[in-house]
């Protein structure tokens, strides 16, 4: 029973987490068909800027609630200048070839920016562990909860609500729909297309960036964690169905719980149950769970 | 024509062969594990020609690896040639299995798909104690037709060896990208829907590419760990598919020599650029790779058919 329900509460956390990245994901690839592998960089920029900026803050001993406040920054500033640069200086050029040929572009700016990050701060692992030490422990039903898990938790639900809101109730939300539905006939109708393709990407590597950022005081923040979380969101978005908000949640939960249960029960399967689940997932729903067929063209 | 071209490639492959016995050791080593990975190449290039790119080829590029590593373990057979055979039968029938399900995908789901099978051997490989775990292990080093060789000799041999695989793969891909389901390649990758009202099953012709690719990537592991000696869970992992990836954009999908010679490309700069600027291989590596999709769609490979139509030379 014990089990059951930690593996409950850690699957929940571990797909709040997930949850964050994937949806930045999906979100470009929604609006514009690129499977973005550079999130991965997007989200160890974070991780890394929040790691430092945060733990400098902590140290000089400002106010608790700053700090939180810092790690929205950091992931602003990262998902600005780099979401800017890639769709700006990149892919710009490359819209219209292949999708798998853009994959690749994304690819290569990963591999440039895996190095950069290495040539900015080095092979050491930063930890942020102030947060965790703030946000304190709470017992529940016998099992020891951190409260920075669960504000986690409660960040993920209303990051949710507010992505679902803003998409079908706000003005740029529902253009985003046009957008999505139907590229060109978007264009013909006066929609800005260049530049909510812009908006979007920015807007998907600021939340790539904060999962970064929200994640850095769980983990060690050291080279190659973008190359790990880029194959699990991946996994999700894949298993959910690309490109939309309910799939990204729903695939954050799957994947969160079967590996909190294969931690919990055998652990020698962690990696294996994702990937396994994904592949399950793909035979029976061929573009995962939330996705409609798409008619093929002639 | 064609004759011509087999003509030209035996006498390529001759010429390396006896170039070899004069060739110092570090370069000697670069060129087997650079040929054993041309092998895997190869095999992308026959599905890139389709159009697809798996981002999981590792898996059957481990495969092959550890089969060798597993084999000498476990068994008392220490033949190279027995050793390399296993390890494509092997790896073929997973492609054939894996196939059956990935030959229905397309596009970024075919690439997805293939990334989670390979991740999902690279989960099994990290946890399993008997299979070595992170570390990976040691593999035996194989006789070459019952003899046990040292040094200089042996390395002389398996340089040979690996040479005599690309050969035989080499032939075998140029008659089948003359055949018809070879041949069928660009129609599928431009539209398939049409091959289909001729009464042709695409999804058929896929999977075997996928077979073939699957083998090919199978003996190029097998040879990779005979050359290098050691096996470890990182071959399985995405990065090294994206590795191969990387040299199939690079090689272009025109040619089959191309695969060997930006396999080659690619194993000389990565040792030099790891040696004169560590830390910023990722960088020369993403770059490229940038500027060949960017300047040369066609790879290096169009360069010399590019070249040709410039000259007013008839390509073949």
């Amino acid at each position: 029973m014990l089990t059951a329900f930690a593996i409950l509460t850690d699957g929940l956390v571990y797909a709040a987490y997930l949850f964050v990245v994937a949806i930045g994901l999906s979100l470009i690839f929604g609006v514009m068909k690129i499977l973005n592998v550079t999130h991965g960089s997007f989200y160890a920029f974070g991780a890394y800027g929040a790691a430092i900026a945060v733990g400098a803050y902590f140290n000089a001993d400002y106010a608790a609630a700053g700090g939180f406040l810092l790690m929205g920054v950091v992931a602003i500033v990262v998902g600005l200048v780099l979401g800017l640069l890639i769709e700006r200086g990149l892919l710009r050029v490359v819209y219209g070839r292949d999708e798998v040929v853009v994959v690749l572009v994304t690819y290569s700016a990963f591999l440039i920016l895996e190095d950069v990050l290495r040539l900015l701060w080095g092979t050491e692992s930063y930890a942020l562990y102030q947060p965790l030490a703030i946000g304190g422990n709470v017992m529940v039903g016998g099992l020891v909860l951190s409260g920075y898990d669960i504000g986690l938790v409660v960040f993920a639900i209303v990051l949710a609500f507010a992505a679902s809101y803003a998409l079908r109730h706000t003005r740029y939300g529902r253009l985003l729909t046009v957008v999505i539905f139907d590229r060109e006939l978007a264009a013909a109708f006066g929609i800005n297309v260049s530049v909510m393709y812009t908006v979007t990407f920015v807007l998907g590597a600021i939340l790539g960036a904060l999962g970064g950022a929200v994640m850095a005081p769980k983990i060690a923040v050291t080279l190659g964690i973008g190359v790990e979380v880029i194959v699990l969101a991946f996994a999700v978005v894949i298993i959910g169905g690309l490109g939309s908000i309910e799939g990204a949640l729903i695939g954050a939960l799957i994947v969160g719980t079967c590996r909190a249960a294969a931690v919990h029960l055998v652990p020698q399967l962690e990696l294996f149950v994702i990937y396994a689940v994904m592949a399950l997932v793909l035979v029976f729903r061929p573009y995962g769970l939330f996705t409609r067929a798409q008619p093929r063209k002639i | 024509m064609t004759w011509r071209n087999t003509l030209v490639g035996a006498l390529a492959f001759a010429v390396v062969a006896s170039a070899a016995v004069v060739l110092p050791a570090w370069l000697m080593s670069l060129a087997t594990i650079a040929l054993a990975n041309a092998l895997v190449v190869l095999g992308l290039i026959i599905l890139w020609r389709a159009g697809l790119v798996p981002f999981g080829q590792a898996l059957f590029y481990a495969t092959g690896a550890y089969t060798v590593a597993l084999l000498g373990r476990f068994t008392d057979l220490r033949d190279a040639v027995l050793f390399v055979i296993a390890a494509a039968l092997l790896s073929g029938i997973l492609a054939y299995l894996v196939g059956l399900l990935l030959a229905r995908y397309r596009d970024i789901f075919f690439a997805m798909l293939s990334l989670a099978m390979s991740m999902i051997l690279y989960g099994v490989l990290v946890k399993t104690e008997t299979l070595g775990s992170t570390d990976g292990f040691h593999v035996e080093s194989a006789t070459f037709f019952g003899s046990a060789l040292h040094g200089r000799t042996a390395e002389l041999v398996l340089f040979w060896f690996v040479l005599a695989w690309c050969a035989l793969a080499a032939l075998v891909v140029s008659v089948y990208f003359r055949s018809v389901a070879g041949s069928l390649a660009v129609p599928v990758r431009e539209r398939e829907i049409r091959l289909e009202f001729l009464g042709i099953s695409v999804n058929r012709l896929i999977h075997l590419k996928l077979i073939i690719a699957g083998t090919l990537a199978g003996i190029g592991g097998a040879l990779a760990a005979l050359a290098v000696e050691h096996v470890d869970p990182t071959m399985a992992y995405w990065t090294t598919s994206g590795g191969f990836v990387f040299v199939t954009i690079l090689a272009g999908a025109g040619s089959i020599a191309a695969a060997f010679i930006g396999s080659f490309l690619f194993e000389l700069v990565r040792s030099v650029a790891v040696d004169l600027m560590p830390g910023t291989w990722q960088i020369i590596l993403g770059t490229v790779l940038l500027l060949t999709i960017l300047f040369l769609p066609g790879g290096l490979g169009s360069v010399v058919t590019v070249g040709r139509r410039r000259l007013g030379i008839k390509t073949p």
